[in-house]
């Protein structure tokens, strides 16, 4: 029964970074239509900035914040300067400036700062103030971060008038803009925001699985999962497909077919729900019109 | 009614065909290309150094991936980025054969191509409920996932887990051959046989339905096309070239390794498509030639500035990756869609 808590709660942790990617995912979905295949890598890319700034000195909470507006300026440039000019290009071209900027990602940060592993600093504390077996700091503090910025994307996306703004852009692009809302606008600030959100995953996720140029395909994978479980129309649905990925990837580790299929179980996972549920467990059913 | 019957009589006739280029007609322009193309891949091979005819049949076995993608998106209009899983069927299929089995390398060809349409059809079934983004993304985890199933314990006995397979290159029986060009002519008559099948599986019937359903799905099934067919059979004829390529490509490697099929094999196959062309075979060619080359000319290139920095190769890929954001801004229908641009720039009408 530990063992089975700690998985548990063990696969919270690791989940909470899915969670975090699955909704950078699911928010450039509904921003654009696209899935975005570079989003792990620009993680990575930003969790690289952020290694850099601690190790010129920076503490890490600053950093943490510097690597965050980073990301955010980067994500709304991506927008404005890659994708806003083939904004009614076909699916493929999408797919194949997505697996560019992958490619340009990975091997940029393996240029500036070479392949091989680095240490990520955690920045909690290495023990905990009370007695547990169950859960370690660092993962505490992973589910315990994640929690409060879903909390604030959740704010800001209710209860503000940019958030709702951004909302509207989203559904349906042509209203919005019909009752002055600049689409366009919304649009880099979704990127922005989902590059921040993907940033805090990665700077999550690196001290546990050390940081290197690839470290993010699979986690990627897993956090695509998440997406396709939760409902690819439903941000909330896809943070709770990440906490279950998470959760599953773990116990079917322990359980059932060891940590050697991983990737797999992710694979067959996404396709029995493509196949079975597409529209995942929350999210909304698309209907086209011929 | 006479012009009609006349037409009537010759379905084939294409208009186009009447178009002369520089004074030649275009029939007799694609025969010129075609002849010459054939005797530089011939001749060409007899007259340079081993590794030259290495890299040759490397950029065929490439070729024939990319054309076997292309089938796939080009032609019928499904994504995948999932073709170096198949790749890794095909060379693991054959190595396993030659290695396990002792069979000689010519009869591991078919299998290959065989398993892997078997295993594309299988993958197209679930395929045909999957919209593009949905297709890519399952096609993502299957790629993503492939290395992991190579090395798993349990199929470690077959598969050589991490350590992979050696498969010895074969000896050439034929005296003025060496073994590279052997191998060589091999592959090229590999590679010719599957262009000819593409060329007419594309201009027939099968072909007309495989674009209807690219173009226009919900017409096409209105048409009675059986798309759920013909979209799994894509499938599996994509994973047949794509298996075949693997298999040629595991004997000129003379080695199958897991970490030699990730995601970025698939990546490559995308690149030769993207920038040879989209539903063209020529183009395939093209890609080939460029993911063979194009790597080793942008080290030259790095290795200028760079010196000899093993880190600075890393901006080979960067180079791809802006090449590809290239090519989707400027030439979207790749180096076919600029050859398409020079003939409707030169060809005139007769008596133009």
């Amino acid at each position: 029964m530990d063992l089975f808590l700690q998985q548990t709660l063990d696969g919270l942790a690791t989940g909470a970074i899915y969670a975090s990617l699955a909704l950078a995912v699911v928010m450039i979905y509904q921003a654009i239509d696209h899935f975005n295949f570079a989003q792990g890598e620009m993680a990575m890319f930003s969790t690289f900035i952020a290694w850099q700034l601690i190790a010129w000195g920076m503490p890490f909470w600053l950093a943490f914040l510097l690597c965050l507006v980073l990301s955010f300026i980067g994500g709304m440039l991506i927008e404005r300067i890659i994708f806003a000019p083939i904004h009614d290009a076909p699916v493929l071209s999408h797919i194949v400036v997505f697996i560019a900027l992958t490619l340009i990602f990975n091997a940029l940060a393996g240029f500036i700062w070479d392949f091989t592993i680095k240490e990520f600093p955690s920045p909690f504390p290495s023990q905990l103030p009370f007695e547990t077996k169950l859960i370690g700091p660092h993962e505490l503090g992973v589910v315990a971060i994640t929690l409060v910025m879903l909390g604030m994307i959740y704010v800001f996306f209710k209860f503000t008038s940019v958030g709702l703004a951004m909302r509207a852009a989203a559904a349906n692009p042509v209203s919005a803009a019909l009752v002055g809302i600049s689409v366009k606008k919304m649009l880099s600030l979704g990127w922005g925001l989902a590059a921040t959100v993907g940033a805090v995953a990665g700077m999550l996720i690196a001290p546990k699985v050390y940081l290197e140029p690839n470290m993010m395909l699979g986690i990627l994978l897993y956090g695509f999962a998440g997406a396709v479980v939760g409902g690819l129309t439903s941000p909330g649905g896809a943070v709770v497909g990440g906490f279950l990925m998470g959760v599953l990837e773990n116990l079917a580790g322990t359980y059932v077919i060891g940590s050697e299929l991983k990737l797999t179980f992710a694979l067959v996972v996404i396709v029995t729900v493509l196949l079975f549920k597409p529209a995942g467990l929350f999210g909304r059913v698309v209907v086209q019109r011929v | 009614m006479a012009s009609v019957d006349h037409q009537m009589s010759n379905p084939r006739a294409n208009p186009a065909d009447s178009y002369k280029l520089f004074g030649i007609q275009m029939p007799k322009v694609r025969m010129i290309c075609l002849v010459a193309g054939l005797g530089v891949a011939i001749i060409l091979p007899l007259l340079v150094t081993n590794f030259a005819v290495f890299q040759m049949t490397q950029v065929l076995v490439y070729a024939i991936a990319v054309l076997g993608l292309n089938l796939l998106t080009g032609y019928n209009g499904q994504f995948s980025l999932g073709h170096s899983a198949f790749y890794a069927l095909g060379a693991y299929t054959a190595a396993i054969l030659i290695d396990r089995y002792e069979v000689v390398f010519y009869w591991t060809i078919i299998p290959a191509g065989v398993v892997c349409f078997i295993g594309g059809f299988l993958f197209g079934l679930p395929a045909l409920r999957l919209d593009g983004l949905y297709l890519a993304l399952a096609t993502f985890a299957l790629a993503v996932a492939t290395p992991q199933l190579l090395k798993y314990g349990h199929f470690e006995e077959f598969t050589g887990g991490v350590q992979g397979i050696d498969v010895f290159k074969p000896d050439s029986p034929i005296e003025a051959l060496t073994a590279d060009q052997y191998l060589y002519f091999f592959v090229l008559l590999c590679g010719v046989l599957l262009i000819i099948g593409a060329w007419n599986l594309v201009r027939g019937r099968t072909g007309r339905a495989m674009i209807a359903i690219r173009d226009n799905p919900i017409a096409a099934k209105t048409m009675g096309i059986n798309t759920s067919l013909y979209k799994s059979m894509t499938f599996g004829v994509s994973g047949f070239y794509t298996g075949i390529a693997g298999a040629l490509g595991a004997i000129v490697a003379e080695f199958v390794a897991p970490d030699s099929f990730t995601f970025f094999l698939s990546v490559w196959f995308l690149v030769g498509m993207v920038v040879g062309g989209l539903a063209s075979i020529p183009a395939a060619i093209a890609g080939g030639v460029f993911i063979l080359y194009m790597p080793n000319i942008s080290e030259e290139v790095i290795s200028i500035f760079f010196g000899n920095d093993p880190s600075a190769k890393a901006l080979i890929w960067v180079t791809f990756g802006l090449f590809l954001i290239f090519t989707v801004y400027v030439v979207p229908n790749g180096l076919a869609g600029l050859v398409r641009l020079f003939i409707m720039k030169f060809a005139r009408r007769p008596g133009e």
